[in-house]
């Protein structure tokens, strides 16, 4: 794995692409040894907010040295991040964490299963999987974004929470409604669609690799922030806590205790 | 140019350390700087057996600032023997373990333990407002401090700094505690207990509720602490809180510490430590200063 660095990136362009949802892209040499279900680290200018933003990859190019960054305006940083324009400087930390192991779903039928802002991952994920890909994405309305973007890559179903676009619900109902079935699930999400995601793919006996999220300082495994529940001592902590930023984000569900 | 201190006999090739629980073992910062340039690695705490830390959410941002409640999540002292100690031996630095404990007798243990370990220097942990017991409880009275100090003191064969807790109404009043048991050096401050609530869910941004405060919020707080026990006590001084640069790193060295560590600001720049080193000696040669222990309490008064 190339070694993790803080650099100095430049924003390409960025526009707004749903209510609170930006598109960004940056040039950068982090593009190189970027991966599905890895994340950056984003840096706000502004003093009084320290610590960098974990914000997962959405899509690498890279002949062109780019990475995207599709992210949710949650809070200050994130806000200063939405006013940046083409040209701009952004401080990154990067590349961080494990990423989506792809190896182990190539050739199978494979769910990928976004929800929310958990969704934007799903893209290069989708890029790189190679296999028979069924995408099913969760909104709260009809406020989608990177549906289009994901169709390129699989068949794309959709739930939205109040039922205004595809199946009323969430991304286990668009199994449900629609008889589907898999061989592995990768996914990204909210905590309670990611529970329901373990719960279904123990009951199926198939494989689901989750990403998670926590509130994170160093983004680098030193500070023990960001950790989660696992059901086996973990190899490098000795106790039942896995470092999310390192040891994952990408978790196989069965390990961890959510 | 010389940048070596001295603190309990020990030389350090500099005075820039890192702050405990701020760098790991070293091993996730190496990918970022050079641990040969950096006077001391201090270590995470480290307990007799295993610890799990608290539950998430462990850490908050703050105005200048963040709070933690890790809870001292630690792997225990054999993991730490076989792993990270020959890891930091690797490199030209010094090695200080910082030793946590929930009762006298857990912190005995490991400082016993690590009498048999190539480790220049132990910290004790008296200062972590973030268990339940343990840590800070021996911290905040100075006859709790005098009496740990002096059991640690007994049994340790490396010398001994005790990292004192800023939530005190007397520093001065702690630092000569310590002193006075035989502390061979003071190492301040830990963070300063503090709390968050997120107004929208109306709930704590800490699992944990409180946590410590630190990064440069804390700053004008450390160096004046730094200041008052420098007065109160002969035994060196390693400063911190809010360190983020030189300049910072210069002050604690002007209010009288012998040695400064990079904490949370680690975080924020991961070359941190390495360009507050770089920064000194830029300083040094700016005003013409030889040693930098020259700069050891040299405020003007």
């Amino acid at each position: 794995m190339a070694q993790k660095k803080k650099t100095t990136v430049t924003v390409v362009s960025q526009k707004q692409i749903a209510s609170q949802i930006y598109d960004l892209w940056l040039e950068t040499e982090l593009a190189e040894d970027a991966r599905a279900g890895q994340f950056v680290a984003v840096y706000p200018h502004n003093a009084a907010t320290l610590l960098p933003r974990p914000i997962s990859i959405c899509e690498v190019d890279r002949d062109r040295s780019r990475i995207r960054l599709v992210y949710r305006v949650a809070g200050k940083g994130t806000a200063e991040f939405s006013a940046c324009r083409a040209g701009d400087g952004l401080e990154v930390l990067g590349v961080l964490g494990n990423g989506f192991p792809v190896e182990k779903a190539a050739g199978k039928k494979v769910f990928l299963m976004g929800g929310g802002i958990g969704i934007p991952p799903m893209l290069q994920l989708a890029k790189e999987l190679e296999a028979e890909k069924y995408i099913l994405l969760g909104y709260r309305d009809q406020d989608l974004f990177l549906q289009e973007d994901l169709g390129q890559y699989g068949q794309v179903y959709i739930a939205t929470e109040d039922g205004s676009v595809g199946v009323r619900g969430n991304v286990l109902d668009i199994i449900r409604v629609n008889a589907l079935q898999a061989d592995a699930i990768m996914a990204c999400g909210p905590m309670p669609m990611l529970r329901a995601i373990k719960k279904y793919a123990a009951e199926q006996e198939i494989a689901a690799y989750i990403s998670l999220e926590e509130r994170m300082a160093c983004g680098v495994g030193a500070c023990l922030g960001c950790v989660c529940r696992t059901g086996k001592i973990d190899h490098h902590s000795h106790v039942n806590n896995a470092r999310i930023c390192t040891d994952g984000p990408v978790f196989e569900a069965g390990e961890v205790v959510i | 140019m010389n940048t070596k201190v001295t603190i309990a006999g020990v030389t350090l090739n500099n005075p820039v350390m890192t702050a405990s629980g701020t760098f790991g073992s070293g091993m996730e910062y190496s990918d970022f700087v050079d641990l040969n340039r950096l006077g001391a690695v201090v270590t995470k705490g480290v307990a007799s057996v295993p610890w799990p830390g608290n539950p998430t959410p462990r850490v908050a941002e703050t105005y200048g600032g963040m709070l933690n409640a890790i809870g001292l999540q630690n792997p225990g002292i054999d993991v730490f023997v076989e792993r990270d100690i020959p890891f930091l031996q690797k490199y030209d630095t010094k090695i200080i373990v910082n030793v946590c404990g929930k009762t006298v007798e857990d912190y005995l243990e490991v400082v016993e333990r690590l009498g048999e370990e190539s480790v220049d220097m132990l910290e004790i942990n008296v200062s972590c407002p973030n268990v339940k017991e343990g840590a800070i409880a021996f911290g905040q009275r100075p006859d709790s401090l005098y009496d740990i100090t002096s059991q640690v003191k007994k049994k340790a064969r490396q010398p001994v700094i005790m990292k004192l807790s800023p939530n005190v109404t007397d520093i001065a009043e702690m630092a000569r505690a310590a002193e006075a048991a035989g502390a061979d050096a003071l190492s301040m401050i830990n963070t300063i207990t503090g709390m968050k609530i997120d107004i929208h869910k109306r709930k704590f941004a800490l699992a944990n509720r409180t946590g410590g405060l630190s990064g440069p919020a804390i700053k004008p707080v450390a160096v004046r602490m730094v200041y008052q026990a420098a007065h109160a006590v002969q035994i060196p001084i390693i400063g911190m809180g809010g360190i983020a640069n030189a300049e910072d790193a210069i002050e604690f060295l002007l209010a009288g510490a012998s040695a400064v560590a990079v904490g949370a600001m680690n975080f924020v720049n991961p070359y941190t430590t390495v360009e507050v080193a770089e920064g000194i000696e830029t300083y040094m040669e700016r005003y013409g200063i030889e040693n930098v222990t020259e700069l050891i309490g040299a405020v003007e008064e």
